[in-house]
């Protein structure tokens, strides 16, 4: 038997009964496109998270204190220390090869208060390195320049929901004065909206000199967190060890185990962030898959009824001389054909599904090659493996039985 | 051209042994139009699924064209029915829904034949058989009895078989378009085509120019038959 044969064969036979197939198709469709459907919605959210991880500056590798330990041996928890210093952020973007950037912070929550109008927020002291490694943009006036930093002005650059609460939405408050914990501090520039992300508000903030913060404010020399952007993604992993190498000597510490800092890379966060993201998609798959195989136990019951239904054709079929093998090929290509129309149909269905979930919600949606792939590939194992047993079924069949058959 | 030796068929049902053919040997020569008759229940049938290779004696030989064909494999059986033998059918057992024309075709399908010969061939084969040229492709379920039996003698005709096997052919007929279809048979038969046919009324064995009478599993008349018609 040619291959186009075998086609015109399968053709003929699944339009012969179209509502049957279509209905046995349906199973099929709705299988595969809820599996792209799923896949489509996690690979989304994993592309969102991955993006707002990013939109927090790109390369980067923050550096924080360790424990702090008293003789007590109470330990006041991670990050508590106040073991980082200005000195040791010089060090790192002198000493360190492959830093682009370093920007120290000190930050903390204080009152503020303006005109009668008053708020809590995130103060952090830095320096005008700061823009630049956490990709934040100047929407008015300017940031915090060196100069600020070494006079220790009392100037601040506000965060835009910090702006709205204070004076008002989209108020020009440049020049004018705010009172952080007390002290008065003018007003030199607005950022730009980021946007909430997974990870705190960037929005709700006001930034001051880091020597302002440390003198007026924190009263210690020590800094809360060191932000390194590195050169590109192949430098993260050197720029990190060398960091903790250079901070351990800085420390006089030899025991890495007892460091009293740590480091964490942005592509540690992103890819334990991933990790969530792919488990996430493997469960919603895995959910849609089971109704994959529910079409695909529908096609296999399909099958076995044409079987039984064309019994006779099949006998003719073996008295004009069809083997074995032309029997079973006849109906393994019907089952495959028809489990791969559903899988075009699903695909289709599937990524008008992905396409209203984005439009009518915030749900990010991905629809990837591969996922296309995969369903294809899994509906044409489906036809394979559903189609198999009834086709043998057909092929095994006495033919002399088979044209008695009532 | 083909030579029964003594063959037997026993069939089982659990512990019952039934005998359908006891030692049945006949021998057929080429361009012979040979009817079996028979009551119902006397192995025609039987004999004639291992005539036309559909299945092999318990024992004794069959030899089809000097081969002895009763120890095949199914595969190697179907192959020969797909080279040599073209079968006629009481019931027609054309596909449903399918043109006539795909309907001769089909036997072809299994030949390797490109597409364009298989049609050639068939339609050949639809208009030796009296089909009208405008009938080809209306579907074979709208066609009349007699007019569908010769469409399934068109296919037994389209792989040019060597023996044609027909099964009781006007057994679901009315007399007169019964009469039209064993005279195609008579026309193939005198255009130098073997034809076996089985039946149990005597008046369409009449037709043969020879009768083998069986009952019980066993010939009990092979004769010419003078009064052929």
């Amino acid at each position: 038997m040619l291959i186009t044969d075998l086609f015109e064969e399968t053709y003929f036979a699944i339009f012969a009964n179209k509502v049957r197939s279509g209905l046995t198709i349906l199973g099929i469709v709705i299988g595969i496109g809820s599996v792209i459907a799923m896949i489509s919605i996690g690979q989304g959210a994993a592309g969102s998270i991955e993006s707002s991880i990013q939109s927090m500056g790109s390369n980067l590798i923050t550096v924080s204190p360790g424990f702090q330990r008293t003789f007590s041996q109470v330990s006041a928890g991670r990050g508590s220390a106040q073991s980082l210093t200005i000195e040791d952020s010089d060090a790192i973007a002198q000493e360190v090869p492959g830093v682009l950037v370093v920007a120290p912070e000190v930050s903390r929550r204080y009152q503020v208060v303006v005109k009668g109008q008053n708020t809590n927020t995130q103060i952090v002291g830095t320096v005008y390195s700061y823009p630049q490694v956490k990709n934040i943009e100047i929407a008015l006036g300017t940031f915090i320049s060196d100069q600020n930093v070494r006079s220790m002005s009392k100037v601040a650059v506000l965060g835009p929901t910090t702006r709205d609460d204070l004076f008002g939405e989209n108020a020009n408050p440049l020049g004018q004065t705010v009172r952080i914990n007390g002290i008065n501090f003018k007003v030199i520039g607005i950022t730009q909206s980021k946007g909430g992300t997974s990870f705190g508000s960037q929005d709700d903030i006001i930034f001051i000199p880091i020597t302002t913060a440390q003198r007026f404010l924190a009263g210690s020399d020590a800094v809360s967190t060191i932000s390194v952007q590195a050169e590109n993604a192949q430098m993260m992993a050197s720029v990190q060890s060398g960091i903790t190498n250079l901070l351990l000597r800085l420390h006089n510490i030899s025991d890495p185990q007892l460091a009293d800092f740590s480091t964490l890379s942005q592509q540690d966060i992103i890819e334990s962030a991933s990790s969530i993201t792919n488990t996430m998609t493997i469960l919603l798959a895995a959910i849609a898959g089971i109704s994959l195989i529910v079409g695909g136990i529908g096609i296999m019951n399909m099958m076995m009824t044409t079987v039984t239904e064309r019994t006779r054709e099949i006998g003719l079929r073996k008295a004009i001389g069809a083997k074995r093998i032309d029997i079973s090929l006849q109906f393994l290509a019907e089952a495959v054909m028809l489990t791969f129309l559903g899988g075009a149909a699903g695909i289709i269905l599937g990524s008008l599904l992905a396409f209203g979930i984005t439009f009518f919600t915030d749900i990010n949606t991905k629809i990837s090659l591969f996922s296309i792939i995969l369903a294809f590939s899994v509906s044409a194992g489906i036809g394979i493996g559903f189609g198999y047993w009834p086709a043998q079924k057909a092929a095994k069949l006495n033919p002399i039985e088979a044209l008695r058959y009532e | 051209m083909l030579e029964v030796k003594n063959i037997t068929k026993v069939y089982k049902t659990g512990n019952v042994e039934t005998k359908v053919l006891k030692g049945i040997s006949f021998s057929i020569k080429e361009g012979e139009f040979v009817a079996i008759i028979g009551p119902s229940g006397s192995g025609k049938s039987t004999l004639m699924h291992i005539l036309g290779c559909l299945d092999a004696p318990t024992n004794g030989q069959y030899l089809f064209e000097e081969k002895d064909v009763s120890q095949l494999s199914d595969d190697e059986l179907a192959d020969i029915r797909k080279k040599k033998i073209g079968f006629v059918f009481q019931a027609f057992n054309l596909l449903p829904r399918a043109t006539v024309l795909r309907n001769a075709v089909l036997p072809l399908t299994y030949a390797n034949i490109s597409k364009d010969k298989r049609e050639e061939i068939a339609k050949k084969s639809l208009k030796s058989c009296g089909l009208d040229e405008a009938r080809f492709f209306h579907l074979s379920n709208q066609l009349s009895g007699g007019e569908m039996q010769r469409v399934a003698i068109a296919r037994a005709l389209v792989n040019n078989p060597s023996l044609i096997l027909a099964d009781e052919p006007t057994g679901n007929l009315d007399s007169k378009t019964g009469e039209l279809v064993m005279e195609t048979f008579r026309k193939l038969n005198e255009e130098g085509r073997t034809i076996i046919l089985i039946t149990h009324e005597k008046y369409i064995a009449d037709n043969a120019k020879r009768k083998i009478s069986i009952k019980d599993g066993e010939i009990i008349e092979d004769y010419v038959n003078n009064r052929s018609i």
